[in-house]
């Protein structure tokens, strides 16, 4: 195949799939095992400094809050992350200085509440190296070449654009049709945390609602800590098995964390708590509130049941849920602030 | 120039709500875009299919607009709850219509930027990146662009070209990949309605009520042709305020 142009960004997380395959099985527990154990263990065992990481869910929505303070709790460092459509979980771990490198799909922003104060900061200072560019529909088949053990995915995008020239695609010559085809190299992370609804503890997962792009992540990273609202039976796995969308083949820990996504929407649980996010968005303004703000919630408090009586407790956390069912006033303090 | 009665926020979502046809599927960003779908569901396209990127597949009367196109609000009485694969692979295979987008810079081939301002590795703003416009753009049949108009966003040359429009002019597309038929389809802004001439260069086709020409240039760094027939944009009706201001009850779009 002709190489037509080449992406000159730094091709990462990438091997080769032979490579990979080798790995799996020297690696991968194939045998159904209790996967259980606490979150401080989890992050300390899968997560290194310079870890490249990908965070489940969409960046606001099902992520892993519970992981990212431990992560920020044990101070791990340069992390190089995943920004497929990272919202508040990359912007936490820029925030709290653990990252030193991301890919970009989608990053530093926060939606519609705007762009994110400490993300941009530390981009714009050269704090953060934003090593590669891409479209969200490129990270997630990145994902989707991995999990099918394969070097590469051809898709119709980014050609033409500068998002292409610094993305590590490269665009050839399609032997079949005979025109330009973007191929978008595989994407193998060392670590991805997904947040989910129920799993049991071997970690057959059920996720309600849209899977983003987990279904392809789960299977494309090397080592897969799972958070969940919930431990079922494995019994209730098997009356259902149509609803696995994770099977414990790909597990390495299973975390029970209810609540664990706040203050992020958990579609079916939890809307979001925008009263918390305004707080850190005004407090992130500042290098001076951003220390105050990981002090106050992550560093001051020992562990994820502290953090959500001192975000509300009960009250704020049922508020929440009929938030969810729009049996709730929705606020949204940021529009003030 | 703005009357008391309607903002250019409104104005801006109202005409970019008119130009979607009903029973086609569209595609929208976060902002004016959801709004501007939600509109055309409410009133003269009850057929609409809005469909996001992440998964959620026609949404029906959320409570209120999603703030992310990946909350639970995308997928409100959905008839299906997928994930981004399955939305991309939908509009790669030709399913997608329209999509909707919003931007921080164009340029007279549609081509838009919201991925930085200076330069890429020494960043005066930096911002989100492309997301989902880069897919859009490239794999829907028509893009529509919903953007305020001033000469800070439409520029002679872009900082970064995120999104791909017609790239340097007729044939660019094609010949660097992209799917054939497909690439910008209107540009809206608070000053007019705009579409692509056969040179594929922006060109205005509408301009909105109490607007005048040579505000349309004036708010431009690069010419802007002038259709023949221009015509003038309706004001929003009194139904489509009614319902748009009911879409968005805590003014978190409108409010800009």
């Amino acid at each position: 195949m002709e190489v037509l142009d080449e992406g000159e960004g730094e091709l990462l997380a990438w091997c080769d799939p032979d490579e990979h395959r080798e790995w799996v099985r020297k690696n991968k527990c194939l045998s159904m095992e209790d996967k259980t154990m606490g979150l401080r263990e989890a992050i300390s065992k899968f997560v290194q400094d310079g870890s490249y990481i990908a965070l489940g869910g969409f960046g606001h929505v099902r992520v892993s809050m519970a992981a990212i303070y431990e992560i920020i709790r044990q101070r791990k460092r340069n992390l190089v992350v995943a920004g497929k459509t990272a919202v508040h979980d990359l912007d936490c771990l820029i925030a709290a200085g653990c990252v030193s490198k991301v890919e970009v799909a989608y990053a530093f922003g926060h939606e519609l509440r705007g762009l994110s104060p400490a993300s941009r900061r530390a981009v714009e200072t050269g704090q953060v190296k934003v090593a590669t560019e891409w479209s969200n529909g490129a990270f997630q088949w990145r994902f989707k070449a991995a999990a099918s053990g394969l070097p590469w995915i051809p898709a119709y995008i980014m050609m033409g654009t500068d998002t292409f020239k610094h993305s590590s695609a490269k665009i050839v010559k399609d032997p079949f049709t005979g025109r330009p085809i973007c191929l978008i190299p595989a994407c193998f992370p060392d670590v991805a945390i997904i947040h989910v609804h129920r799993c049991d503890r071997y970690g057959n997962c059920q996720i309600d609602g849209i899977l983003v792009e987990d279904l392809e992540l789960a299977r494309a990273a090397k080592k897969l800590i799972i958070t969940t609202e919930e431990i079922i039976p494995n019994k209730r796995i098997r009356e259902e098995p149509w609803r696995t969308c994770i099977p414990y083949f790909y597990v390495d820990a299973v975390v029970e964390v209810p609540y664990g996504s706040h203050p992020c929407n958990m579609p079916g649980c939890y809307y979001f708590d925008e009263e918390h996010i305004a707080e850190y968005l005004l407090l992130t303004r500042t290098t001076e509130g951003t220390k105050k703000y990981f002090d106050k919630y992550v560093y001051n408090v020992k562990n994820f049941d502290e953090y959500l009586e001192l975000v509300g407790g009960v009250k704020k956390l049922n508020y929440l849920r009929k938030l969810e069912k729009g049996k709730a006033r929705f606020t949204y303090p940021w529009i003030q602030s | 120039m703005a009357r008391p009665d309607f903002t250019q926020t409104e104005m801006m979502i109202v005409a970019a709500s008119r130009l979607l046809e009903d029973g086609k599927t569209v595609f929208t960003g976060t902002g004016m875009p959801i709004l501007a779908a939600l509109l055309a569901q409410n009133t003269h396209a009850p057929k609409l299919a809005i469909i996001y990127e992440a998964g959620g597949m026609c949404p029906h009367k959320p409570p209120t607009i999603p703030l992310s196109v990946g909350d639970s609000m995308t997928t409100y009485k959905a008839v299906m709850a997928s994930s981004m694969d399955y939305a991309m692979s939908f509009i790669q295979a030709g399913y997608g219509e329209y999509a909707f987008l919003g931007a921080a810079q164009i340029d007279m081939y549609g081509n838009i930027n919201t991925t930085v301002i200076g330069p890429h590795d020494k960043p005066k703003v930096r911002l989100p990146g492309s997301g989902g416009a880069n897919d859009f753009g490239s794999l829907c049949w028509r893009t529509i662009i919903i953007m305020r108009q001033d000469k800070q966003r439409f520029v002679e040359k872009l900082d970064f070209i995120t999104t791909p429009g017609y790239l340097t002019g007729p044939g660019a597309r094609e010949k660097a990949g992209l799917p054939r038929n497909t690439g910008p389809w209107r540009v809206v802004t608070q000053l007019g309605i705009y579409g692509f001439d056969e040179d594929k260069r922006m060109i205005l086709l509408s301009i909105h009520p109490n607007v005048d020409v040579k505000d349309v240039q004036e708010n431009s760094c690069f010419p802007i042709k002038i259709a023949d027939n221009l015509v003038t944009t309706p004001e929003p009706t009194t139904k489509e305020l009614k319902v748009l201001r009911s879409l968005d009850p805590y003014h978190v779009v409108l409010r800009k």
